[in-house]
């Protein structure tokens, strides 16, 4: 954290003395620079509300029809409304239902089978090229084969968001076991651990931030799978409310919809953060 | 007993035959409680030495054994220290130093006089490497030298008879450096495992080995071992003394001839000439 110096140093010039004393403290703008919490503050609240009073100030003008771009403050009418009458908690609720159930789904296999991956080399070759080339088809691109085969019910839905994130999921978590320090597993054999040991109490437990990391990374991938899969095979949902608001031309909900599905998001974000650091008290202390 | 026999040992990387092997023909004992250093220019196999007597490295001839028992595999009565990040990160000190104690291995029979004389011997081993007032720290918050002292504790906690320590002080500052070869001077007087230790670093070997073992390079083998003329309890003065200089110059005098460092020579020759010639 840069300091303000105490002490004035006296200088020569007068002139010098502006320029001398900017360089007793780094500068925020030099490479790479520390800047102090407050100033992230600052930034963060100007980086989020300036495109925000740019819209504000682009639609207060005749200059856009309001039916292609809505104000701000319409759009929160628009939200208060379907909030109190429209039924937005049944909307966004059946969306984080379906995906949490196609997330965890998803996580529950990937996480046994990318730790095989990553800890057994005869695994690694008969799992990951299979991995690696379903994981390159769009997942969008099965939302006909899924709606034949499930009809547009909720496992149509959650087969969608499963097959967006589970193939990622399982080459990420691999690479995450992968990442764990040869010694710390050769340290455990020399100390006379056996195989079961050494997955139980080194790698897994070496490999679990960045595993965590993992889950927060796909839980945004699953987002954007809901959405696509909502839009095309759903009568429920925000990504459906979008489509139909699309239809009557009401493009107050579509931007509503889209902010709510970015503060979920965000949200989610956030708490798994908040878990890392809880879980994980040894990656956030430094002495 | 901890007698290592190493007969005709030879390794070879892969199935490549046009490269030299990694280690050929190397025949060395290690008397029980003998504290042997390992050292050499790169590539002369001390590290696979080392590894092949962990049992994290298999050899492909010859044989060697520890306590009469061929070795096969890595096993609780080799413990071995590394360069670094071996240690593990999300536990504190103390729970790194008793981490043997949740292994099989150390839970079959046991009884509660187990368990309490275990818990001493942590404590034990805390005071013993100066830890304890950072036995609830967790590793990332030591100093490089205070982690290479946890991770020496946590090897020495299962009693193993012998200690392999893989360049362990490879990355301290000298200082620190210094006070480490006392320590582990010190463990080794104490606690009388055989230690076997691998450096790059000629007076090190000296200072802390009862015999230096010197290797060369393409293909690895023992080119000699040196019998170190000082007293048992070495101190930091020894350093000085003729007999340790002259030891000292010997051997790096064998690692230069060894190390095909001859190519260096020309360029340090080529600089030397540019400056004069400037």
């Amino acid at each position: 954290m840069p300091t303000l110096p105490l002490v004035r140093v006296p200088l020569l010039e007068p002139e010098v003395s502006d320029t001398q004393t900017a360089r007793s403290r780094q500068s925020i703008w030099a490479i790479a620079a520390p800047i102090s919490r407050r100033q992230y503050w600052l930034f963060a609240v100007i980086g989020l509300l300036a495109p925000l009073v740019a819209w504000a100030l682009l639609t207060a003008t005749d200059w856009v029809d309001p039916i292609f771009l809505p104000g701000p403050l319409q759009v929160l009418q628009r939200f208060r409304d379907w909030l109190l009458d429209d039924g937005l908690i049944g909307d966004a609720g059946i969306s984080v239902y379906r995906v949490g159930a196609g997330f965890v789904l998803s996580a529950v296999l990937a996480l046994p089978i990318g730790l095989l991956i990553g800890a057994y080399r005869p695994i690694e070759a008969l799992l990951e090229p299979l991995t690696d080339f379903i994981r390159y088809m769009p997942a969008v691109a099965f939302i006909p084969l899924v709606m034949l085969w499930f009809g547009i019910g909720e496992s149509a839905k959650i087969s969608i968001i499963f097959i967006g994130t589970f193939f990622q999921m399982v080459l990420m978590v691999a690479e995450n076991v992968r990442g764990v320090p040869r010694a710390q597993i050769e340290a455990a054999q020399t100390m006379g651990a056996d195989r079961g040991e050494i997955i139980r109490l080194v790698l897994l437990q070496s490999a679990k931030p960045a595993i965590l990391d993992t889950l927060r990374i796909t839980m945004g991938w699953a987002w954007t799978y809901l959405v696509v899969a909502e839009l095309v095979a759903a009568n429920s949902g925000l990504g459906y409310a979008i489509l139909k608001a699309q239809r009557f031309l009401k493009t107050d909900i579509i931007f509503a919809g889209i902010v709510l599905i970015g503060v979920i998001g965000l949200l989610m974000d956030q708490a798994f953060r908040w878990l890392h650091r809880r879980s994980f008290p040894w990656m956030h202390t430094k002495g | 007993m901890a007698k290592v026999i190493i007969e005709k040992l030879g390794k070879r990387f892969g199935v490549v035959t046009s490269t030299p092997p990694a280690l050929q023909d190397v025949d060395l004992a290690i008397e029980d409680g003998e504290f042997v250093t390992l050292v050499g220019a790169s590539g002369c196999g001390k590290s696979t030495l080392l590894r092949i007597l962990a049992g994290l490295e298999t050899h492909s001839a010859g044989q060697v054994s520890c306590a009469g028992r061929p070795i096969t595999g890595p096993g609780a009565d080799r413990a071995m220290v590394f360069q670094h990040y071996s240690l593990y990160p999300w536990l504190n000190v103390m729970d790194n130093i008793k981490f043997s104690r949740r292994l099989k291995v150390n839970r079959e029979e046991i009884t509660s006089a187990d368990v309490e004389a275990a818990s001493g011997r942590a404590d034990a081993l805390l005071d013993l490497i100066g830890l304890a007032k950072v036995a609830g720290a967790y590793p990332n918050q030591l100093s490089g030298g205070m982690q290479q002292r946890a991770a020496i504790a946590r090897a020495l906690m299962g009693r193993p008879a012998m200690l392999l320590m893989d360049e362990p002080f490879g990355a301290l500052d000298a200082q620190t450096r210094e006070v480490m070869h006392d320590l582990i001077l010190h463990i080794h007087r104490v606690e009388k495992p055989t230690i076997v230790f691998v450096t790059h670093d000629v007076e090190e070997a000296i200072y802390l080995g009862q015999r230096v073992v010197l290797m060369q390079p393409r293909p690895g083998r023992i080119h000699s071992i040196y019998p170190v003329p000082l007293p048992a309890q070495r101190t930091q003065d020894m350093k000085h003394g003729a007999e340790f200089r002259a030891l000292r110059h010997e051997i790096l005098a064998r690692i230069r001839e060894s190390a095909g460092v001859n190519t260096d020579q020309d360029l340090l020759d080529r600089l030397n000439l540019a400056a004069t010639t400037q």
